[in-house]
């Protein structure tokens, strides 16, 4: 198949150039204004005492977080979230391989594998506190033993999909195991991990939080339930947005990383799509 | 995501031929060898799929007995899953089982009407979708946990605090579903339902709605298993009655033989919804490229 692929690219007017830019920012920013203009209308028109004005919740955002607060409660909390996914993606794509190349120890574990996928993994949350007590390495073990499970399913189930063309090519030409694993296996199986990842991620988020908030006494878990028992609902709110914009940045990495990994991949489902 | 095949036309006679079913004619031995080979191969498997949680339990048994971990903290086997038929004779854990399937159904099915509302209206209107997206990618990482605290205090311990937790998760996976499912319309299937003159609603009806629908299912299922997660978790921490809160009483009495059959009692559940929502999605899509491909082969 051949595949002819030819742009001429005509270069636009620059008062074009910046309408289209001027008009993808109002489309971007245009709603969440209005959504905030309409917020911070009604809490001073009719004020609700768990529903603060918007301003009142940045005022206390910048208050609270900025400044030694971060240090001390969200760099750590930070730093045990991403060893958390980071022991999680690691363990999930090691174990996930061996046992997605290995037949009769898929056949073995599979039906185990279900059924701790199945665990919501919140309620590990009492069982590893009482093992390990309320130290670093529970919460770290609580996020990877929650939080292990999207990547290693999805390695086994992408290194069982291998093209098997592509995997008696390798072995006629002789490729090593490791050789194997490291140009066909993986990459092959990467759009499945990479979908686990972003699960993964998101319930590592979810543990991370409540793991602080109930055995902890620091943490950014820990201070945004502190703030709403002494009724500090502005305070309040300042740590869930902290938690969203964590959110926004743990989506943003990820799509980074996706993008870079997946570039191959991407590209053949738009030729495949053309 | 799957590529999957676009523009279906439920009403093609062609795509509505049922799957070849029931035994093999005589006089194809090839097919008969071929299942043969394939009973065996399901037959090793599922003695092997026994074998591995055999001996997933027979480790378990022996990780306490030999005092690798501490047998208070880490009952038995054979302990925690005597408990655990004891259970199933008592009234109060079922009434349990019931107040965690409750919230868990009624937030599902807020969340599923209303991600499939907005998202058929959002994914239909370019402004609409362009206009919502920043907001969407900011509100959908979130952590619904997050919203905890306020939950709390706008309904206290009460069903509805549950609920906004619940929804708030499960929502978001419906709802890119959609929006992915209903710009998947093929565009020439659109241009043609346009030039026969298909009303707005007929074409909602007759194109939209079948081209979406496995992604609407998928979603479903994936918020299924959000919905019990956040579910369980709100029982917990918020402090609503059902599963989770039986877990922290039965943490809070030292009595972790009940807390084990407790956790082993809410991944039963996990299994079961993952089970039982991969046969509804296999089943209203039977007449899809997706899943027919695999079942004729």
């Amino acid at each position: 198949m051949t595949l002819h692929t030819s742009t001429i690219t005509v270069p636009r007017p620059r008062s074009r150039v910046w309408a289209s830019f001027g008009e993808n920012i109002a489309y971007a920013i245009g709603l969440p204004i209005l959504l905030l203009v309409i917020w911070g209308i009604w809490a001073s028109a009719s004020p609700a005492p768990f529903f603060p004005s918007p301003l009142i919740i940045f005022e206390a955002f910048v208050d609270t977080w900025v400044g030694p607060a971060f240090v001390t409660d969200v760099l750590p909390s930070l730093g045990r979230l991403g060893l958390g996914i980071l022991l999680s993606v690691l363990v999930g794509i090691v174990a996930g391989t061996l046992i997605g190349l290995v037949r009769w120890l898929r056949d073995l574990l599979e039906p185990m594998l279900e059924f701790f996928r199945a665990i919501p993994p919140p309620v590990l949350i009492p069982i590893v506190a009482v093992l390990l007590g309320p130290t670093d390495t529970m919460k770290i073990t609580v996020i990877v033993a929650g939080s292990v499970w999207p990547v290693l399913l999805n390695t086994i189930d992408g290194v069982r999909a291998t093209d098997s063309v592509m995997t008696e090519t390798a072995r006629s030409f002789a490729l090593t195991p490791v050789e194997r694993i490291r140009y066909l296996v993986l990459p092959a199986a990467s759009p499945r991990i990479m979908a686990g990842t972003r699960q993964s991620m998101s319930i590592a988020l979810i543990l991370m939080v409540i793991s602080e908030m109930f055995y902890s006494s620091s943490g950014l878990g820990y201070r945004i339930v502190y703030f709403q028992r002494n009724y500090l609902i502005a305070e309040m709110w300042g740590g869930i947005l902290l938690l969203g914009l964590i959110g926004v940045l743990l989506a943003g990495i990820f799509g980074f990383v996706e993008r870079r990994v997946l570039r191959w991949y991407h590209g053949i489902k738009e030729v495949e799509r053309a | 995501m799957e590529p999957l095949v676009t523009s279906v036309d439920p009403a093609d006679p062609i795509e509505l031929a049922p799957p070849p079913s029931g035994p093999p004619s005589p006089g194809h031995p090839a097919r008969g060898g071929f299942r043969r080979a394939r009973a065996r191969r399901t037959l090793r498997r599922s003695l092997l799929g026994i074998a591995g949680i055999v001996g997933f339990l027979v480790t378990w048994q022996l990780i306490p007995t030999l005092g690798i971990l501490d047998p208070r903290f880490f009952p038995t086997a054979t302990d925690t899953l005597a408990r655990l038929f004891e259970d199933f004779r008592d009234v109060e854990f079922w009434r349990n089982v019931g107040r965690t399937m409750t919230a868990w159904a009624i937030g599902l099915v807020i969340a599923t009407v209303l991600a499939t509302i907005l998202g058929t209206i959002i994914g239909m209107v370019p402004f609409l979708r362009r206009a919502t997206h920043t907001t969407v990618e900011f509100l959908r990482p979130i952590p619904s946990v997050a919203l905890i605290p306020l939950a709390i205090l706008m309904f206290g311990i009460q069903l509805q605090a549950a609920l906004l937790i619940i929804v708030f998760a499960s929502f978001w996976q419906v709802f890119v579903q959609v929006l992915y499912g209903v710009a998947d319309v093929d565009a020439v299937a659109r241009d043609t339902a346009r030039s026969f003159g298909l009303s707005r609603g007929s074409r909602i009806v007759n194109l939209v709605f079948p081209t979406a629908l496995p992604y609407l299912m998928t979603g479903i299922r994936l918020a299924a298993a959000v919905a019990l997660i956040l579910a369980v978790t709100a029982e917990m921490f918020i402090g609503t009655p059902g599963l989770g809160r039986a877990i922290i009483f039965a943490q809070s009495a030292g009595d972790y033989v009940q807390v084990y059959a407790l956790v082993i009692t809410t991944g039963l559940l996990g299994l079961l919804i993952n089970l039982v929502f991969r046969f509804i999605e296999r089943r209203s899509l039977s007449w899809h490229q997706s899943v027919r491909g695999e079942e004729v082969l």
